[in-house]
């Protein structure tokens, strides 16, 4: 845990020593703070209710853009430069490169959730807000994070080049984002089940609504230890025999 | 593998008791390509090794599989009596690696940088302060300290990769090519260091060049085509190759004759060819394991020849790597040696 932390230190320290975690942050407030309260067709003012349901189906959006432009140097950039032998040759497993690097994205990530608390004082004091729901939201958006950001991490553990794992964790990421939900909305019977389990909107949807279902956990949960486990795959693959 | 040994046993002169590192039948291919051909050898605490080779003869592939990085197809390595692949972590804190083109992370002050490196090797966190200053001394960094990576120069990047590799204080150090790309004052610079780094640890560093082995190193293993072609010190790998002594003479005759039939006419040499076009210079060859210079002495004092020059013509290692890591060993007399026998180690052992 300690190598984890070690690792995870030093890529936060790397992010915000360079202008990347202040851009990504800066854009993500910028977009999710645009469609909250100044957007013509959907902001809190003219929904009237005290609540941050359109923030959070806003950064719904933003976070699937959002993350694979934060996780596509993680592995990719070592990959490239060749510190991954450098890494690989200390005193730490596999795994725990990936999770050290899984968690500096996600805290990245959660650092620019956490700037928008803000907005919950505000509507707060605007009327009565559903204390419960947005807790429920804030743990649904860490939650997705924590699955988009696995998704990354993987997608940049396979490559060199740092615009394909962006767009490689881009389209994987729509399969769960928006394709099966669409392909469950298509189907009847069983495949409409499991398309409707496997697809993030739903899961998402019913925690941020201050729902907490173990079966939404577990989906969140099982894609990101996917994520990580097939990503410590990938750095292994230099001892495949072929 | 038994020619190794005997050979190890040979220049020892005794069988050895402590062994850093014990290498047996490694081998790794890439696809059909085989990298590393059934290597073996062993490596004793303290000894100072360098692999020596053409470019991609194996020697990276072969350290790749010493440090864990890579899984070799067959064969093993054991490093202070533990098996690579059995306890990777307690291998990796045991070794220090440079590796080649010494990646680093460029956007971090030194200092960082270092210090990342000793907590990730688990060294102490009261000692990290200690060893970092520790460093910076011995790499010689303290100019430039406080500087990030990316402002260093190519020599200061390197004394960095050698610094991170030996902060934890490991037993055993690999360096992959710790040399190249620098200039003739930092290549110097960063021998000493290993020379310095040798006097207490086990070092392996791998170079095609080979002043460079021979100026830092008590062992050399050639490698060619995955193979370890030759074993030795750089005095044995010279003996090895020259079987008989190669003399340059020249005579000074009163009268201007030709020395020539007199030097053929001692009993002891070869074969005599003339250099250049001045009168009486010589390159004399010995019949195998006869010495000519004190017949050619006395045959000058009975002729009242004044002897201007004699001296023995050492075989260059140049030559010897040359043969051995060439197919066609003809191709490789610079100064007429093409009296090396040895065109491999396993026709010579």
């Amino acid at each position: 845990m300690n190598k984890v932390w070690i690792i995870a230190r030093r890529e936060l320290f790397a992010y915000f020593d360079s202008l990347i975690a202040y851009l990504m942050i800066i854009i993500f407030l910028g977009l999710s703070g645009f469609f909250t309260w100044l957007s013509t067709s959907s902001n809190i003012f003219l929904i009237g209710q005290a609540d941050l349901q359109v923030f959070f189906s806003i950064s719904f959006w933003t976070l699937f853009f959002f993350i694979p432009a934060i996780t596509m140097r993680s592995l990719a950039e070592e990959n490239r430069s060749g510190t991954i032998e450098f890494l690989s040759t200390k005193a730490v497993t596999d795994w725990q490169i990936v999770t050290g690097k899984f968690l500096s994205c996600l805290l990245l990530v959660s650092v620019a959730i956490a700037c928008t608390l803000p907005y919950y004082w505000s509507v707060s004091s605007l009327g009565n807000v559903d204390h419960g729901a947005v807790i429920g939201g804030y743990s649904g958006l860490i939650l997705l994070s924590a699955m988009y950001t696995s998704i990354g991490i993987f997608a940049s553990s396979i490559t060199h080049n740092q615009i394909v794992a962006f767009l490689l964790a881009l389209m994987i990421g729509m399969f769960f984002h928006l394709l099966f939900g669409l392909l469950a909305g298509g189907q009847t019977g069983l495949a409409s089940r499991v398309f409707e389990y496997l697809s993030s909107r739903a899961h998402f949807e019913s925690i941020s609504r201050g729902v907490f279902d173990t079966r939404d956990v577990i989906y969140f949960a099982s894609i990101i230890f996917m994520g990580l486990f097939l990503s410590t795959i990938a750095l292994g693959k230099r001892n495949w025999q072929d | 593998m038994a020619c190794c040994k005997t050979v190890i046993y040979f220049i020892i002169g005794k069988i050895p008791t402590i062994m850093s590192i014990k290498v047996e039948n490694l081998t790794k291919y890439y696809g059909e390509q085989k990298a590393v051909d059934n290597i073996s050898f062993e490596i004793q605490t303290g000894e100072v090794i360098g692999f020596l080779g053409p470019n991609g003869a194996g020697k990276s592939t072969t350290m790749k599989m010493m440090t864990g990085y890579m899984a070799p197809s067959a064969g093993s390595v054991i490093i202070e009596g533990i098996e690579v692949s059995e306890d990777p972590l307690a291998i990796k804190r045991k070794i220090g690696y440079l590796p080649e083109h010494n990646p680093l992370y460029t956007d971090m002050a030194i200092i960082d940088y270092l210090c990342f490196c000793a907590e990730i090797q688990g060294v102490e966190r009261r000692a990290i302060d200690d060893r970092i200053r520790v460093m910076v001394d011995l790499c010689g960094l303290d100019a430039e300290k406080h500087k990030r990576i990316n402002e260093l120069s190519k020599g200061y990047r390197q004394r960095v990769g050698i610094a991170q590799a030996i902060i934890h204080d490991p037993e055993v150090l690999i360096f992959d090519e710790p040399t190249t790309g620098l200039d003739p004052n930092q290549i110097i610079e960063i021998r000493k260091l290993i020379k310095k780094l040798g006097e207490q640890k086990t070092v392996i560093l791998s170079s095609h060049i080979l002043s460079e082995v021979e100026a830092t190193c008590d062992r050399i293993l050639i490698i060619n085509k995955g193979k370890i072609v030759a074993d030795g010190t750089a005095e044995t790998l010279r003996k090895q190759a020259t079987g008989e002594e190669v003399l340059k003479v020249q005579i000074e005759t009163i009268a201007g004759e030709s020395a020539e039939t007199g030097l053929l006419g001692l009993s002891s040499v070869e074969s005599v060819k003339k250099l250049s076009d001045k009168p009486n210079y010589f390159q004399v060859y010995s019949k195998a394991g006869q010495s000519s210079r004190k017949p050619i002495f006395d045959l000058c004092v009975q002729n009242q020849w004044y002897l201007m020059e004699l001296s023995a013509i050492e075989t260059r290692l140049e030559d010897i790597f040359r043969n051995l890591t060439t197919a066609d060993p003809t191709i490789s007399t610079s100064h007429g040696d093409d009296h090396l026998a040895l065109t491999s180690k396993e026709e010579h052992l």
